[in-house]
């Protein structure tokens, strides 16, 4: 297998996807559900670099490292929906522009 | 062109476009269901690569556990009336910025060289056992401490969810009141009553 040929493939796919999470945050700007799975996509491109990396040069460290990424992917998607939850529950909307009234 | 090189450009396909889906839906229930078409899409893309355990995780984790949850808070929120407009005037504008960051990038990729001779291999892929048994022989060892520290990190995250959703009423929370327990005395909690035979009291 030729892998020079390969790398480039998954390198330039995770470029496109950071760049389609980046813009899906810039473009859904009233929607924070909207936001947090555009970071969800952006996480998952920085997997696919990771793990493109690991194949390349035979080295497992880039397949650890995607596992913690995955594991804070994880812990921050549970922390703001739950924030998105109670949010919701006192002010009957999620609009991100008033979310800026929020202190603290 | 082998058969890996057609796998990889039907996933890589499906997944940017589902992608797309993803940021520009207005229905989020559908956003969420391309989501996890991305996932499963980003899980081949790993299997062609050789990591099966971290495509099982992707499968585990992402799908199993975060979708679920934003389709969970989607479909509890109603947020198709909770978000009343969602245009953004400067649309353009914005797709622009997302384009000439996209090319930067592959300027960047195309033009750089990567030589595997420079680069130091800190833990080679053994090729005599399966990938899932080489990545726990090294997690389990080398990166014991990280992989605590990640344990904590999603403790922390857990017990943060529930706090932050649990309702704040006395139902819900029993709290050790110390005030009431340290000014606590014979007089306030110890009654002497008299029973009389046959009859009931109330306490």
């Amino acid at each position: 297998m030729n892998s020079t040929f390969y790398l480039h493939h998954y390198l330039t796919l995770s470029s496109i996807l950071f760049c389609i999470g980046v813009c899906g945050i810039f473009l859904n700007r009233k929607n924070i559900i909207s936001i947090l799975m555009s970071i969800e996509i952006m996480l998952l491109s920085i997997n696919i670099n990771f793990v493109a990396f690991s194949s390349y040069l035979n080295d497992l460290l880039g397949q650890i490292f995607a596992i913690f990424i995955l594991a804070v992917a994880g812990a921050e998607a549970a922390i703001g929906l739950a924030i998105v939850v109670v949010y919701f529950n006192n002010r009957k909307n999620i609009q991100l522009e008033n979310i800026s009234s929020m202190k603290g | 062109m082998n058969i890996t090189l057609y796998l990889f450009y039907i996933f890589s396909f499906v997944l940017i476009s589902s992608s797309l889906v993803v940021v520009s839906s207005r229905n989020m229930i559908n956003a969420v269901i391309f989501l996890i078409l991305a996932f499963f899409n980003a899980c081949g893309l790993f299997i062609l690569l050789g990591a099966e355990f971290i495509a099982m995780l992707l499968v585990v984790v992402y799908v199993g556990a975060i979708a679920v949850l934003f389709l969970f808070v989607v479909m509890m929120l109603d947020v198709d009336k909770a978000i009343t407009q969602e245009i953004n005037r400067k649309k353009p504008l914005l797709t622009m910025i997302g384009f000439v960051l996209a090319c930067e990038l592959f300027l960047i990729i195309k033009f750089s060289n990567v030589s595997v001779n420079e680069v130091i291999i800190s833990s080679k892929t053994p090729s005599d056992i399966s990938n899932t048994k080489a990545i726990g022989k090294i997690l389990y060892t080398d990166f014991m401490l990280p992989f605590q520290l990640c344990g904590a990190i999603l403790f922390v995250a857990m017990i943060g969810a529930i706090i932050l959703t649990m309702k704040n009423e006395k139902r819900f929370i029993k709290k050790q009141n110390i005030y009431q327990q340290v000014t606590r005395n014979k007089k306030n909690s110890l009654k002497i009553i008299k029973v009389k035979a046959g009859e009931t009291i109330d306490i």
